[in-house]
């Protein structure tokens, strides 16, 4: 009897973890405002896909077809905000028929772009998971007469197969950045550095302008550390830094999470930070909760990492559209810059992501 | 008799922590004796407060050696580990910070109060720690391949239980299980470690959980030969070691008042793991000492608070734990052991003819 007993209570367990595995997908990849980067420069993880479409008629009706192959909405903040944008922007009302695919896997978005390009979309918009893999299909996309802007990320494949790609630089995030902490006159700079992973184009944007500062303007480096976009990680690195007695005024975090974990060890130590405090406290990606923070003044700054490209998109396809040329192929999103002295409530409505 | 006292707490496999504790202290000594430097200070509120690298390694060691106490267990019993203890962090708090809020993703007051949450939790850890107890006591899974199912899942069902939202708790009063309780100099963690081990000291000395364990470690067969019931003492250490994670999410998530669902408690199970090695217990289970990995916990926070203290790349930490991991295989590997045991005696045979 208890056997039995417990053999049930074993299946309605392994019936439940089933479920919950079966509904988990769907949320997980979400997880992680601070994977962002990481996954934004990679997308490499194992991570389903949720190809869906809007269903819209296929009628023709002076619209604009376009096919979006994006990475997954429920990656990161950042996606999430970034393919909001997008479905706002590209509606019937707007004179756009959309077609959404998602993916984070390379081969499953180049099968959408394949079926975008058999439906024949007027242009395809795509946000490579990676940056390989590309020539043959965007070949196929060019003999169709397809028009390809890529937004977000870039490819490794000839320059001839995309009308223009619309992303972010990261090294002038970190060079704006840094220009308004120079801005701040302090008579010393001795700045924690709490870095991403190592290598991602995110990363060693932000990064360099602070090499660079160091180098030349007298910047001392207390510490830098790669905490991995990782708040538990940073929040262990200022402790020991707090530990070792050392003097630091500036923390410098690659992104909203380190931040986060940084400030969380100087709460610990009584070390007051914000605006007018010992320590400046640096963060970047806009988070909607870090923006907060820099209302009620305890961070200092907070740098953007803009989600929003789908004003650009449509700028370029209307340009497409009347002939003309495109003046650059390239095309860098302007990025803010928010200090708590000069942020108001709606900058974090509008640039919280 | 002295001699067979000295060798005795030789062969003791507590000296294998205590030897590791010994050589990071000598080596901080001469490195910079400033790390064993404690100050008294004070917290924003005028309580009195010690910081220190030694105060430290006591607050965030205390997660490790939690964990170590419900490793230790199932390591004993079922002769393998589990993985799913960093994923099992992430259900634990994604639940307490989802009671604790309620609907809301930012509450200015908390929806119901903390033990509420973490009783929730306990429930929620305990059910990850059945599910693999059941799998691998009833179902014969290899520990490792089993809880492998929660290591993979864990971290989506944790964002799921909290639509992907992220819960952010202002209420300064739930800041105390990760920070400090007003008017105690020491971080409130190591206190909740204490009440865990000695919860567990007073478990293993008034009921036979420790004898049966091991038994069942030692010999599956022999143990229901004598009447016991393996796999309800497999199933029960992996409920335990759910309760250990369950009080661990409440640390981790207090320090932040936040969770990051994918990153919290990241490789927390192989620091767990090698706390449990490093308390010289067997990895392929049987006889355990508790107190051993306890302190292996202790010793491998005290190792990483030193690298980070050396600014070692924190990427790089994983690389140092690995070579504690090859010393630790190396030495207790048989042959090696013979070697020295054959040497050992050789010494002391030329002591004598000398």
């Amino acid at each position: 009897m208890k056997k039995r007993l417990a053999a049930l209570l074993i299946a309605a367990m392994f019936a439940g973890v089933l479920a919950g595995c079966a509904a988990a997908p769907a949320a997980a990849p979400a997880a992680a405002p601070a994977a962002q980067e990481e996954a934004k420069e990679e997308a490499e993880e194992p991570a389903e896909e949720a190809a869906e479409e809007a269903a819209e008629p296929a009628e023709e009706g002076g619209l604009i077809k376009v096919g979006i192959i994006n990475n997954d909405p429920n990656e990161s903040g950042y996606r999430t905000a970034n393919d909001k944008d997008l479905k706002a922007m590209f509606t019937e009302e707007n004179g756009y028929e959309a077609s959404f695919a998602y993916s984070l896997k390379n081969d499953e978005q180049i099968n959408a772009a394949q079926k975008f390009i058999q439906d024949g979309v007027d242009y395809l918009l795509l946000s490579a998971a990676d940056t390989a893999g590309w020539d043959s299909v965007l070949k196929d996309a060019q003999d169709a007469g397809i028009r390809v802007i890529l937004f977000d990320r870039t490819i490794d494949a000839d320059e001839s197969l995309y009308e223009a790609s619309i992303v972010s630089d990261m090294a002038k995030e970190g060079e704006t950045a840094i220009n308004w902490l120079k801005g701040q006159n302090l008579d010393s700079y001795k700045v924690i550095h709490l870095q991403g992973v190592m290598g991602s184009a995110a990363q060693r944007g932000r990064s360099g302008a602070l090499d660079d500062a160091v180098a030349n303007d007298g910047f001392e480096l207390v510490t830098q550390q790669t905490a991995e976009w990782n708040a538990e990680k940073a929040q262990q690195i200022v402790q020991s830094v707090i530990d070792s007695g050392a003097e630091f005024n500036v923390i410098y975090a690659e992104n909203d999470d380190m931040a986060k974990g940084a400030v969380a060890a100087l709460d610990k130590a009584n070390i007051s930070h914000g605006v007018g405090k010992d320590v400046i406290v640096m963060g970047f990606d806009c988070n909607k909760w870090a923006l907060e923070e820099l209302l009620a003044q305890n961070w200092n700054y907070d740098g953007q990492c803009n989600p929003f490209q789908a004003a650009y998109l449509d700028e370029i396809i209307k340009k497409l559209e009347a002939g003309e040329t495109l003046d650059q192929k390239v095309v860098i999103m302007e990025e803010k810059g928010f200090d708590a002295t000069t942020i108001t409530q709606e900058d974090v409505d509008n640039y919280g992501i | 008799m002295r001699k067979s006292f000295i060798r005795e707490l030789l062969s003791n496999q507590i000296c294998i922590p205590v030897a590791a504790l010994l050589i990071l202290t000598i080596f901080n000594l001469i490195v910079d004796p400033g790390f064993f430097r404690i100050t008294l200070g004070q917290n924003s509120a005028g309580f009195p407060v010690l910081t220190g690298y030694l105060i430290t390694i006591l607050d965030y060691g205390s997660e490790l050696a939690i964990l170590a106490l419900g490793m230790t267990l199932v390591t004993s019993s079922s002769g393998g580990q589990d993985i799913s203890v960093g994923a099992g962090i992430a259900i634990a708090g994604s639940v307490i910070l989802r009671v604790l809020c309620g609907t809301n993703s930012r509450p200015d007051t908390l929806q119901a109060p903390v033990i509420v949450a973490f009783l929730v939790a306990c429930i929620a850890a305990m059910l990850c720690g059945a599910f693999n107890g059941a799998l691998v006591a009833y179902f014969r899974i290899q520990p490792m391949v089993a809880t492998l199912i929660l290591f993979t899942a864990g971290r989506s069902i944790a964002a799921w239980i909290n639509n992907n939202e992220l819960p952010i708790i202002s209420d300064p009063s739930f800041a105390v299980y990760g920070g400090f309780i007003p008017g105690v100099p020491l971080p409130t963690p190591f206190f909740i470690a204490l009440l865990c081990i000695i919860v567990m000291a007073l478990v293993l000395k008034f009921t036979n959980l420790g004898l049966y364990t091991q038994t069942v470690g030692i010999n599956e067969n022999a143990a229901r030969l004598n009447g016991l019931n393996p796999q309800l003492i497999k199933f029960l250490s992996f409920v335990i070691l759910g309760l250990c994670v369950a009080v661990c999410g409440l640390i981790k998530v207090s320090r932040l008042s936040s969770i990051n669902y994918s990153v919290i408690a990241k490789d927390i199970e192989m620091d767990a793991i090698l706390a449990v090695a490093l308390g010289g217990n067997a990895l392929s289970g049987g006889r355990f000492n508790i107190w051993a990995s306890v302190l292996g916990a202790y010793v491998i926070q005290f190792l990483t608070t030193t690298l980070y203290k050396m600014n070692v790349q924190s990427d790089a930490l994983p690389a140092y734990k690995a070579v504690v991991v090859i010393l630790l295989v190396v030495m207790s590997a048989p042959s090696v052991r013979a070697k020295l045991a054959a040497l050992t005696a050789r010494r002391r045979n030329e002591a004598k003819e000398a």
